[in-house]
């Protein structure tokens, strides 16, 4: 029930859990209560809406951002990861096997103010030792979705 | 001007025109029409899919292939088959690949039948059996089945209409439009039945990967004493969302598939080779390609359940195929009229049962196939329409 819970919410956060009940088969108390043990165990961290920026007027940039860092006795990657994870202009903290170590989505108001967080905060940091910063032209898809408005249903209307 | 019962074929002249065409009709006069009637998937082929075709374009596959479609394609389905439905074939003599399930049943039915010769198949069912049966110069014989036993097909209601000019039955399960599915003991016993009677079954399992609840769809294939009077269409449309692509294909023993192989070579020559390209990149994945389309289905179909029990509209429990078949014969309309009314008073278009036969009345079918958005705003507005009935 979990996994077609979770499938349901990854495609529509918003489904009403009285729709899912009746989508799963299940009563209503046990689709809020899998939602409260999923939140409690950190399984569902957040509910947030699938924003194509490019349509939204207020200036933004995004940076994807690859850092290679010194790996700490003891701490590992963790330490310097949590670190800057804290930062606000940071919405995502990956790390990466390859030629570099942690992948950062940073977002600011202009190229500046991004230019500005890795120059004097993200490099600073003891241990990072390079950075190579790319900022996002255009977003076609994101989280699964596709950013392009979906194309009318062009099916006939009624077909046996 | 010319008399068309007079200068045409008169065994298609008499044709009735499908149901569904006239309810075609109507719905398209009406704009912003919420459609549970559309009898094929929503979602578009998966993306690897459409890419392989245009990949064939770039590679020039623009020529015909053999008359019974690529042999790499007939392997993959065999494999497919043997995995799937539990029948084992050759590639090289007991494939055809084909322009969707309708030519491959088009042409078994052509392959077997003299003028006169007999065909049960069951109602409610697909428009397409009578008129197919027809037009290859047979008799159709409906046998009905009943929301009592689930939409199922009974042996009972074979044995009281097969006579001695019968040749062939045709069964359709998963079931469309019904959503009925059969058990195993069902299908042992028809098999059976077609033992006793001598008869050839065409078994339409285009529905085979859509079974709901954890049923497992069980094939006449996998029945071994009836290999050698089975011909089996199945096809892409459904499980793999490729309707367009027009591609299908038919298992049947050599004896039958020789014959049908002259009619598809001198009527068809191939099935398209773009097309057979697309199928084969869809063998390569079928559970991974599948499995959003199934998951989305069974959550939609749940979901008009409950919805329906909700507005006290009765339904048998649909475990299979994209459709719902609830009884609406409480209301005191006709399925015509329920459907008509339905669409004046709230825009949603339902497929009256009779476009399936005449004992679809007291029925309307109810696709699926739609999005989880459109399946609750119909389902909320027909909720509606039947309290002011």
């Amino acid at each position: 029930m979990v996994e077609n819970l979770l499938d349901i919410l990854r495609n529509n956060a918003k489904e009403s859990p009285e729709t899912m009940a009746k989508m799963l088969g299940v009563e209503l108390a046990e689709v809020n209560a899998a939602i409260c043990r999923l939140e409690a165990e950190g399984v569902i961290r957040g509910w947030q809406a699938i924003i194509n920026e490019d349509l939204v007027p207020q200036e933004h940039v995004t940076a994807v951002i690859e850092v290679r860092v010194t790996p700490e006795r003891e701490g590992g990657f963790n330490r310097i990861a949590e670190r800057v994870s804290k930062f606000d202009e940071v919405e995502a903290v990956y790390l990466m096997s390859g030629a570099y170590d942690l992948l950062l989505f940073v977002s600011g108001k202009n190229l500046i103010s991004v230019a500005r967080f890795v120059s004097e905060k993200l490099s600073t940091i003891h241990g990072v030792l390079s950075t190579a910063t790319h900022f996002r032209l255009k977003t076609y898809k994101q989280n699964g979705v596709l950013m392009a408005k979906p194309c009318e249903d062009a099916r006939l209307v009624v077909s046996p | 001007m010319m008399n068309a019962h007079e200068r045409l074929a008169r065994h298609i002249v008499d044709l009735p025109k499908s149901g569904i065409r006239e309810f075609f009709d109507i719905v398209c006069t009406r704009h912003g029409v919420i459609s549970l009637a559309i009898g094929e998937p929503d979602f578009d082929t998966p993306w690897h899919i459409r890419e392989a075709a245009m990949f064939a374009l770039e590679q020039g596959h623009s020529h015909y292939t053999g008359n019974a479609g690529l042999l790499e394609l007939r392997q993959a389905i065999v494999k497919y088959v043997s995995s799937r439905f539990g029948g084992e074939y050759d590639p090289t003599h007991e494939v055809l690949v084909t322009v969707g399930a309708s030519e491959g049943i088009d042409v078994a039915l052509r392959a077997l039948l003299n003028p006169g010769d007999e065909v049960l198949y069951h109602e409610p069912c697909f428009v397409s059996y009578a008129p197919e049966i027809a037009m290859a110069h047979g008799v159709p014989v409906a046998v009905e089945t009943h929301v009592k036993d689930n939409f199922r097909l009974s042996v009972e209601a074979l044995e009281a209409k097969v006579t001695p000019r019968t040749k062939a039955l045709m069964v359709n399960f998963p079931n469309n439009p019904t959503g009925a599915v059969l058990e195993q003991a069902d299908v042992e016993a028809i098999a059976d039945f077609a033992i006793r009677h001598d008869l050839i079954i065409l078994a339409d399992e285009i529905y085979a990967e859509l079974t709901w609840e954890g049923k497992k769809h069980v094939s006449f294939a996998s029945v071994p004493r009836i290999h050698d009077r089975l011909i089996l269409h199945h096809g892409y449309s459904k499980a793999w969302a490729m309707t367009g692509f027009r591609m299908a294909y038919v298992c049947a023993p050599a004896w039958i598939m020789d014959t049908m192989l002259k009619i598809h070579q001198y009527a068809i020559m191939c099935a398209p080779t773009i097309s057979q390209y697309a199928a084969l990149e869809a063998m390569r994945q079928p559970e991974a390609d599948m499995a959003p389309m199934l998951r989305a289905y069974e959550q939609r179909r749940n979901y008009l359940r409950a919805a329906f029990a909700e507005a006290g509209i009765p339904m048998h429990n649909p475990a299979g195929a994209f459709y719902a078949f609830p009884d609406i014969s409480r209301f005191g309309l006709s399925s015509r009229e329920f459907a008509v009314r339905l669409l004046d008073a709230e825009n949603v278009a339902v497929v009256p049962g009779t476009a399936f036969g005449a004992c679809g009345e007291g029925f309307v079918r109810c696709s699926y196939a739609t999005s989880m958005e459109q399946i609750k705003e119909a389902a909320t507005r027909i909720n509606r329409f039947v309290k002011m009935l």
